[in-house]
């Protein structure tokens, strides 16, 4: 056995997107020694994907804007479900984040008075979203990135090593980490180029991984989003928060399998896109509720009319609200008339000619010509739900992001729960990445104020290695990527965008299945680079996330946000003060009730009562929020 | 829908390796990576390939496919003939670490030694003023998502090891010419140390960078070839040289 590579740093920084990278930067300028774990290559990591812009309330467009009413577009589009401290953090802290982006180099559009350029978004009052075309999550990570660098030839010239200070591990998966005496003491993993294992001692340990869509069969995810931090933390300790929200898109891509889960935007319903069945019925005449008969088409007749007049015919039935849509389309597909890809059609190229399509809707086109050599302007697309962000993760305390219940563990990014209540709004993920991800590194260096090093047993370190060992030693077990599509499966169309009481009680019980045989995945090949190994290890991991959305589903008897369920569709106030919190007991994720915090006064005073009628009891209005 | 096809993939490893011949079905519209995924779950669960968004926004799957530097998410299987085999290599201008996984450190180091943006002292956080045409230069560059395909194109570095220690490559003379055309950078020199210290003149302008670019960045065009004239007319400028001895300053700012 060869000796076991030993890194000692004051903070290490798990996960290298928008918030690692933040908070690596906040630590080091602490004057902390710093490690950053890149599951992928430096610079890849999913922030790339992000492409409407930033929201933050700088009011470069209209100076009307101010944090507080993103505060309250933030909180209403959580449904109120928020942690009224961490929208209200993000709200007032958005801009000094990106205008700090600004003195490290990066370049935003601008607006004629030379200011950065903000652009209207979904929920957002006015024009918010700092944005450089469709790449701002390039943008976002590549300053920090280059920040890091910065920083790093600073160090060169005032220690004399570049990596005195920040050091990137890239390619590199945490499997665990370690705990000493009721508090963090470091990591273990493995370096994906060589399977060999890699020991990190660090007193204060920030999670910052992303999200989980891997765990759907159909998202617009990548391979990395697999849910490693939620589950490293359950397992350490500490809790996630409402787990049942996810952000599902109702129309995503699911085939070919080249541009699979990607989104397609709904303007091409708004277009004259029609979705239609494998039997070719136009089947969203069969689903306008009663609410809604007055505005919306119920024949085909005059839902086309509706596109050269507006004035006199009712709007087509694809234009429904996106859950509606996404209710129609889990109804035909889960009734058989689906496509045999588990989707629907959205069909624009006989409504409009290919020249238009191209016109109106450029990207879309070209996109999918690019990647899958789908013609829009010629063929239908199958298009279904698409899983997308999880509001949901790990449960932190606001102002310093430390993960409740553990000592020297933060979490921050996607990775932690509360920000965004029940449902993100576009464009509030990549501010939080960079309010939190720079709390989360003020909070360790904090930390380790009053904490020192806290060195790793022995003891610790050989149930480390003994887990990465066990799948090698196995014979004849089940393989990770067919577990892994069982687990997708059972996901999709168990805990996926519309929900029901039987349907969650029958994923319980599969994932848990799974979760057994999961015990006995044996891994071909040696350990150099082996993808079937790396997975046996992400399934454990999502194994873990599908469990604890689930069972959090199950739980919450109303819809609200990213967890619509059919036997109970409305919003109902009383849950709207309950969080689930999920923890780990070393066999099953267990999910209790847990009250959410009560809105200050201050804040509760930001919004007319009426608007808050609609999502608290008369008894929580009566109050008027704490004091 | 589901056809057959002759896929030939590089396996092995820094010592040594080879092509082996798979025959894998393809559905219509796929691109390589799905086909090379599907060889990974069904019959070589150990074949290493890098990918992670599979949406050409990340250029992790860079790699060679029939000799071309390509990224496997936005090449599609139908752009071959159908009885075409279609042969996928790792980079050649860098180590292989196994299959179709290359060491790309190479880049990472020459990335820290470009000297960073340095933002003007007297602006503060939020004040920057700078008009859309101005910034629209360098945005041209930082549009690079870091696949490093022209890195491995470069002749200059492609087969000549020897040269990697000077030259930084066509992704660092774009990172190198942003900063230079960025509205506010207060780092003077950039010209100068991108000819000095990276390797800038050892470029020929041969434009196989801007060809494999897939954001389609004109690398040399607007990059390379502006910083080579300005070099060259500052250097052999009679009247700055003059200057540059009289005064003693630096001639490129």
């Amino acid at each position: 056995m060869t000796q076991l590579e030993r890194h000692s740093y004051d903070v290490l920084v798990i996960g290298a997107g928008g918030a690692g990278l933040r908070a690596a930067v906040e630590a080091r300028e602490a004057g902390l020694r710093v490690a950053i774990i890149c599951k992928s290559l430096f610079g890849k990591a999913h922030t790339v994907m992000a492409e409407g812009g930033a929201a933050a309330s700088m009011g470069n467009v209209n100076e009307n804007d101010n944090w507080m009413v993103h505060f309250r577009d933030t909180m209403r589009g959580g449904k109120f479900l928020n942690h009224y401290r961490m929208a209200e953090l993000h709200a007032k802290e958005a801009p000094d984040r990106i205008w700090e982006l600004e003195v490290w180099g990066a370049l935003f559009d601008r607006t004629k008075e030379g200011k950065i350029s903000q652009r209207n978004f979904g929920g957002h009052e006015y024009p918010r979203l700092a944005h450089v075309g469709d790449r701002t999550g390039l943008e976002l990570i590549r300053t920090m990135q280059q920040r890091i660098v910065a920083l790093q030839q600073q160090d060169g010239r005032d220690h004399g090593d570049m990596e005195s200070h920040i050091k990137v591990f890239a390619e590199l998966t945490i499997t665990e980490i370690l705990k000493e005496a009721g508090k963090v003491s470091g990591a273990y993993g493995y370096w994906r180029e060589t399977g060999a294992e890699v020991l990190f001692e660090a007193p204060a340990v920030i999670i910052a991984t992303g999200g989980v869509g891997k765990t759907f069969k159909i998202t617009s995810n990548s391979w990395e989003g697999t849910g490693d931090g939620h589950a490293l933390a359950l397992k350490a300790g500490a809790n996630l928060v409402d787990m049942e929200f996810l952000q599902f898109h109702p129309t995503g891509m699911v085939w070919p399998p080249s541009v699979r889960g990607i989104l397609v935007t709904e303007s091409v319903r708004g277009e004259g896109g029609i979705l239609t069945n494998a039997a070719g019925e136009r089947f969203m005449f069969k689903y306008i509720p009663d609410v809604f008969k007055k505005m919306y088409a119920d024949n085909e007749a005059e839902a086309d009319r509706w596109y050269l007049d507006q004035d006199n015919n009712r709007r087509p039935p694809e234009l429904l609200p996106r859950d509606e849509v996404a209710r129609a389309i889990n109804t035909e597909v889960k009734a058989g008339r689906g496509t045999e890809h588990g989707g629907v059609f959205l069909d624009v190229s006989k409504r409009l000619p290919a020249e238009v399509i191209k016109k109106r809707l450029p990207s879309m086109w070209h996109q999918f010509y690019e990647l899958a050599g789908v013609d829009i302007t010629k063929e239908p697309m199958e298009v279904g739900p698409t899983c997308h962000y999880v509001m949901g993760g790990v449960e932190v305390e606001p102002d310093n992001a430390a993960a409740v219940g553990v000592p020297g563990l933060f979490a921050a990014g996607e990775v932690a729960g509360g920000m965004h209540g029940s449902n993100r709004l576009g464009g509030n993920s990549l501010t939080d990445l960079l309010v939190f991800g720079r709390r989360a590194g003020m909070g360790a260096a904090e930390y380790l104020k009053h904490n020192g090093k806290n060195p790793v047993s022995d003891a610790a370190i050989k149930a480390a290695e003994a887990r990465i060992a066990a799948p090698f030693d196995r014979q004849g077990g089940e393989n990770s990527y067919s577990l892994h599509a069982e687990l997708q499966e059972i996901t999709h169309n168990l805990v996926g965008i519309i929900r029901t009481q039987s349907e969650l009680e029958d994923a319980i019980t599969k994932i848990a299945d799974i979760r057994k045989r999961s015990a006995n995945v044996a891994v071909s090949g040696g350990r150099k680079f082996n993808p079937g190994f790396h997975l046996a290890f992400d399934l454990d991991n999502m194994l873990l996330v599908a469990e604890s959305a689930a069972k959090s589903a199950f739980l919450r008897k109303e819809s609200r946000g990213g967890h619509t369920r059919d036997d109970f569709p409305g919003m109902d106030n009383k849950w709207r003060q309950v969080n689930h919190i999920s923890s780990f007991d070393g066999q099953q994720v267990q999910v209790c009730e847990q009250a959410l915090p009560v809105l200050p006064k201050e804040l509760f005073d930001l919004f007319d009562v009426h608007e808050l009628e609609k999502y608290m009891t008369p008894e929580e209005i009566a109050k008027g929020g704490s004091n | 829908m589901a056809r057959k096809l002759n896929l030939r993939i590089w396996r092995g490893d820094s010592t040594n390796g080879a092509l082996q011949d798979v025959q894998v079905d393809v559905n219509e519209g796929e691109v390589v990576l799905d086909v090379i995924h599907r060889v990974q779950a069904t019959q070589m669960g150990d074949l290493a390939v890098r990918w992670n968004c599979k949406a050409g926004k990340c250029g992790s799957c860079s790699m060679e496919i029939n000799g071309k530097p390509r990224l496997a998410c936005m090449t599609q299987v139908a752009s071959y003939g159908e009885d075409e085999t279609i042969t996928v290599t790792p980079l050649r201008a860098f180590p292989v670490i196994k299959d179709l996984v290359t060491d790309v450190s190479f880049n990472y180091k020459k990335a820290m030694e470009i000297p960073a943006y340095a933002h003007p002292a007297d602006v503060a956080p939020g004040d920057a003023r700078m008009e859309q045409i101005d910034v629209e230069r360098s945005q041209e560059f930082r549009k690079c998502i870091e696949c490093f395909l022209c890195q491995d194109t470069c002749h200059v570095i492609r087969d000549h090891e020897e040269n990697k220690k000077s030259f930084a490559g066509p992704r660092f003379f774009i990172r190198i010419a942003e900063l230079d055309m960025h509205p506010l950078d207060t780092l003077k020199n950039r010209k100068r140390t991108a000819q000095e210290e990276h390797g800038l003149g050892m470029c020929n302008i041969t434009k196989c960078c801007t060809e494999v670019c897939p954001e389609h960045i004109r690398i040399t065009d607007n990059a390379i070839i502006p910083m080579k004239e300005r070099v060259v007319d500052i250097k052999y400028d009679p009247a700055r040289w003059l200057g540059s001895k009289i005064r003693k300053r630096d001639g490129i700012v």
